[in-house]
């Protein structure tokens, strides 16, 4: 039944390829795939979610298997759905090229929807891995501006980063002697030594493709030159494979060897927050700033893992990462999706150039809002949950007496960045929205009733879990 | 049928085709590669019927001392399929290759001197299936020579062509260098054990450990250590030529640049296999005695290690792409030497075997599948650099898109075949703890994604030089979309080639 899931966007993808009309075929397959994924998110302790498993391999086993082990995939399976359906409304494909702009962005979802499916290794790899390929090109071929250098670094960096990880991953098969990610744990404690480096390797590997500090120069650009739908799955989704990654594998498997690497991690996700967050101030164009943000957020989702990692009977840090990701995901979605509308609107996303569109354009500017709210992590709306759940996650053990740790301390001075965050993003809709209209904005047409809707999905899912976070707190029960 | 009527049928196709040939009208040579080819398939599916001696222990010829030089297991049967298989594409690949051919023989523009390019392919693929059964070290090595003169002449066909008689003194003179280093090798091998075929050496490396402590005859099977490395040394320097092993990879770029495109794909493939699985036989019975595995080991680590790095750093300035071809497969046989490093016997869940007899296979589809694309563009481009595959993505999608999955499966992308030879090698590599070679590895793998990416940026994001599509010829559109679809299928499910290793 899962494997349904997975394989719909491909067979939307190849029924694309065979001829049927693009756009059309994508937003069907996105729209009935996000149905079966609420249905699937609701009933994921039912065993028969789990069934699927083909023998690819005999020996050494490998098998294509789809699962839920936990409420974390299912999250993650949810939160793709959404964003993909998202995207694939939202996007408006060039003349002549709707078979390569839809059809790239369903077999990147078909990739991160495997990724968080898949119970093999191998599977989770690869799948992951399929996502990238169509980003790769899509951002060197359809992409805005310097999108040969954005799309040749973003394929430099995460491919150097999935090697890594690689290595990582296969020293993890290697000693724990099987592919099946919910057998390994039974394999019983892995060598501190070996520890040490597998998860060395896993930070490095799984951080690049976060874009952790300082491998995150990619990103922004990448970002920037990106079609709207790929910014989108890639920013909001695929990324959080290297989150979930870590989650998933690092987390229960080598707990001693990521404790060895918790103070370099706290530098660098204070990195992320504040290194980045000043770069994120100081720029001038939406679609970059938007990029750095997304990277700037890492930060705070790192912080969860750190929490997870220095205190691991510690079930708040786990749900915060969680909270967080899926709250960020759909909120860096709308605002690329809205940054898109920007442009095409006004035909500019140059901040200079902007100023006065929110009275052209009002609907544009309360969404744009709200998602600027979001961001920031105003109450009443998702990230401000993830948020609360990461800084009371870092602070758990801490009982008054025994004086701040390494977590706490981070935290208090990530806690500068929702500042710097309001900062660029007050300041950014400011210069869009408000003073006096300029040339390109006095006459700049609304946000169209179509366009509307993907925005308005994203938006009630961030009121949703803003409001009543326990729709996904129960879940990850 | 006795499994050695496959080589007999295979050089008696060879003269009958070498005859008719020149019955052939010159216009008409193409179809003597198409004729060959058919017979090639004929007797791939001859291979099934094939068995050796123990699986019928009454007939005559089971009894017949042949079967001490000759061996036929399941590992074999596997090399024989894969030499059929490569001959088979290559021939085919000729057939459209004519074009630039005929400008380069004795009667430009006429096909009258090409009718042997068609057939000579035929001897090689003689000589390579007889090595995968060779047992004897004087077997093996007039198989490999029969593989080595009919290159000879493959390299340096297009005679007019100074590019390719370039190649063709290179590979003669030092093919014919490595030739003595192997010979000397056997050599001493033969002088330090007493016999040349490689499962005797085998037990007399075992009687010497076993009786080395009993006072009186320990004598008697006292094998002296140096001079039989040495003389191993000397045959991994002979092979190392065969495969591109760094450092005997010398002639590899030159050769392969200045080569016929087919005879080119022809050496990367066949040529290569041939190499490894000598070479795994060869070991075979030096790497299970506890006396000389530490150090043959040893050589292999450094081999893998130094062609590992030399091939994949050096591939990444080329700017012609034949010649990226030829430092990839020096990259490739890097990755096949780290898995025979990790020396897993024959008795775990994967071994050696396996892994580098997996990975050749998948080798197979994905550089002969390039290598048809790179033909085409060679014939109808009139180039061969990376620029004249600019814009491929947009005058011929299709083939644009096949390119691209045979150069991820290159690179080692995964969900294609060639991610799942390189996971295996690495994991082979981890389970035997070369922490070094595995790191060594990495940094290649890594560079050999930048500079195959390198190529796919330039079919989709660069702008065409020159608009007019490129238009495959029937055979080679057949041959790229199969090849295409085998990367992707064995990608996802590697089973059958798994199966038929066993």
């Amino acid at each position: 039944m899962l494997a349904l899931i997975v394989f719909l966007p491909l067979a939307a993808f190849l029924a694309i390829l065979l001829g049927s009309p693009a756009r059309l075929t994508a937003i069907g397959a996105a729209a009935l795939n996000l149905g079966l994924a609420l249905y699937a998110a609701a009933t994921w302790h039912c065993p028969c979610w789990g069934v699927f498993s083909v023998p690819v391999l005999a020996k050494p086993a490998i098998n294509l298997a789809f699962g839920f082990p936990d409420g974390m995939s299912a999250v993650m399976v949810l939160l793709t759905a959404i964003v993909t359906l998202a995207a694939v409304l939202s996007g408006k494909a060039p003349e002549g090229r709707e078979t390569l702009y839809y059809g790239s962005s369903l077999l990147l979802s078909c990739g991160a929807l495997g990724a968080f499916a898949a119970t093999d290794m191998f599977f989770f790899y690869a799948f992951h891995e399929l996502a990238l390929i169509p980003t790769f090109l899509m951002i060197g071929i359809l992409g805005r501006g310097e999108r040969r250098a954005a799309a040749w670094k973003i394929t430099i960096y995460l491919g150097l980063g999935s090697i890594v990880l690689l290595a990582g991953l296969v020293w993890l098969a290697g000693l724990t002697g099987t592919f099946d990610m919910s057998k390994m744990a039974d394999a019983g404690r892995i060598d501190p030594v070996a520890q040490k480096g597998i998860a060395g390797l896993l930070i490095v590997g799984f951080g690049t493709l976060v874009s952790l500090f300082p491998f995150h120069s990619w990103a922004a650009p990448a970002y920037a030159s990106a079609p709207a739908p790929i910014a989108m799955l890639h920013a909001g989704v695929l990324k959080k494979f290297g989150l979930y990654g870590l989650l998933r594998l690092a987390i229960p498997l080598v707990p001693d060897g990521l404790e060895a690497w918790l103070n370099p991690l706290l530098l660098l996700l204070l990195g992320n927050i504040l290194w980045v967050g000043y770069v994120t101030v100081s720029q001038k164009r939406l679609d970059l700033m938007l990029g750095n943000s997304s990277v700037m957020h890492m930060g705070y989702i790192f912080l969860a893992v750190a929490a997870l990692i220095a205190f691991p009977e510690n079930p708040l840090a786990r749900s915060a990462a969680i909270v967080l990701m899926f709250a960020h995901g759909i909120s860096i979605a709308l605002l690329f999706g809205l940054a898109d509308r920007i442009e095409r609107s006004t035909g500019s996303i140059d901040l200079a150039d902007l100023g006065g569109l929110g009275k052209s354009a009002p609907a544009l500017a309360f969404m744009f809002g709200i998602a600027a709210m979001a961001s920031i992590g105003l109450p009443g709306l998702a990230n401000f949950a993830g948020e609360v759940l990461v800084f009371l996650a870092a602070f758990k053990s801490y009982d008054g007496t025994s004086g701040l740790g390494p977590v706490q301390i981070t935290c208090i001075l990530s806690i500068w960045g929702v500042v710097i965050s309001a900062v660029y993003m007050l300041r950014a809709y400011r210069n869009i929205f408000q003073g006096p209209a300029g040339t390109l904005t006095c006459s700049a047409p609304d946000i169209t009733i179509t366009d509307r809707i993907p925005a308005l999905l994203l938006i009630v899912v961030l009121l949703a879990v803003g409001l009543y976070p326990n729709i996904l707190l129960n879940l990850l029960k | 049928m006795p499994a050695y009527y496959l080589e007999a049928l295979t050089v008696t196709l060879g003269i009958v085709l070498l005859m008719a040939e020149a019955f052939v009208p010159s216009k008409a040579k193409g179809w003597v590669g198409i004729a060959g080819a058919i017979g090639l398939a004929g007797i791939l599916g001859l291979t099934c019927l094939a068995i050796g001696p123990d699986a019928k222990p009454d007939a005559a010829w089971a009894k017949w001392p042949l079967w001490n030089f000759y061996t036929f297991d399941g590992l074999a049967r596997f090399y024989k399929i894969f030499s059929l298989l490569c001959t088979l594409l290559v021939l085919l690949m000729g057939v459209d290759y004519r074009k630039v051919l005929v400008q380069f023989t004795d009667h430009p523009g006429s096909e009258a001197g090409t009718g042997e390019y068609h057939v000579l392919p035929v001897f090689a693929c003689a000589g390579m299936m007889w090595l995968a059964s060779a047992r004897d070290l004087a077997g093996a090595f007039v198989a490999l020579e029969l593989v080595t003169i009919t290159f000879y002449i493959l390299v340096s066909y297009m005679r007019r062509n100074i590019g390719s008689l370039e190649a063709g003194v290179k590979y003669l003179i030092l093919g014919a260098l490595s030739t003595g280093f192997l010979v000397y090798g056997i050599g001493w091998i033969y002088g330090s054990t007493g016999t040349m075929n490689l499962l005797e050496i085998g037990n007399r490396l075992r009687e010497s450990v076993m009786f080395s402590s009993v006072p009186i005859i320990s004598g008697l099977f006292t094998i002296h250590q140096t001079p039989l490395l040495f003389g191993v040394a000397l045959v991994m320097v002979g092979l190392g030529f065969k495969v591109g092993a760094v450092p005997m990879q010398i002639w590899i770029p030159d050769v392969y640049q200045g080569a016929p495109t087919p005879t080119t794909a022809f050496l990367s493939v066949g040529s290569k296999a041939a190499g490894f699985i000598l070479m795994i036989r060869f070991l075979e019975p030096f790497l299970a005695s506890p006396v000389t595995r530490g150090p043959v080991l040893g050589l292999l680590g450094v081999l893998a290690c130094a062609t590992l790095l030399f091939g994949n750093l050096a591939a990444i300035a080329q700017t012609n792409f034949k010649r990226l071809l030829a430092y990839s497969s020096i990259a490739h046989a890097g990755f096949l030497l780290l898995a025979l490093a990790a020396w897993q016997p024959s008795d775990s869940e994967l071994t050696s075997t396996l892994v580098v007899s997996f990975y050749l296979a998948t080798y197979l589809l994905m550089t002969l599948g390039v290598f048809f694309v790179l033909a085409q563009v060679r014939i109808q481009r009139d180039g061969e650099n990376i620029t004249d595959f600019n814009g491929l993505g947009t005058t011929n999608p299709r083939l644009a898109l096949a390119l691209t999955v045979l150069l991820a499966a290159l690179a080692g992308v995964p969900l294609t075949a060639g991610f799942i030879g390189k996971f295996f090698v690495f994991f082979l590599a981890v389970d035997s703890h070369l922490w070094w070679p595995v790191g060594i590895a990495t940094i290649a793998a890594a560079a050999g994604f930048y500079y195959y990416f390198k190529v796919i940026r330039a079919i989709w994001w660069m702008p065409p030089a020159d608009a007019t599509p490129i238009s495959l010829p029937p055979i080679s559109a057949a041959c790229i979309a199969v090849l295409t679809t085998a990367v992707l299928l064995f990608g996802i499910w590697p089973q059958p080639i798994w199966a038929l290793l066993r």
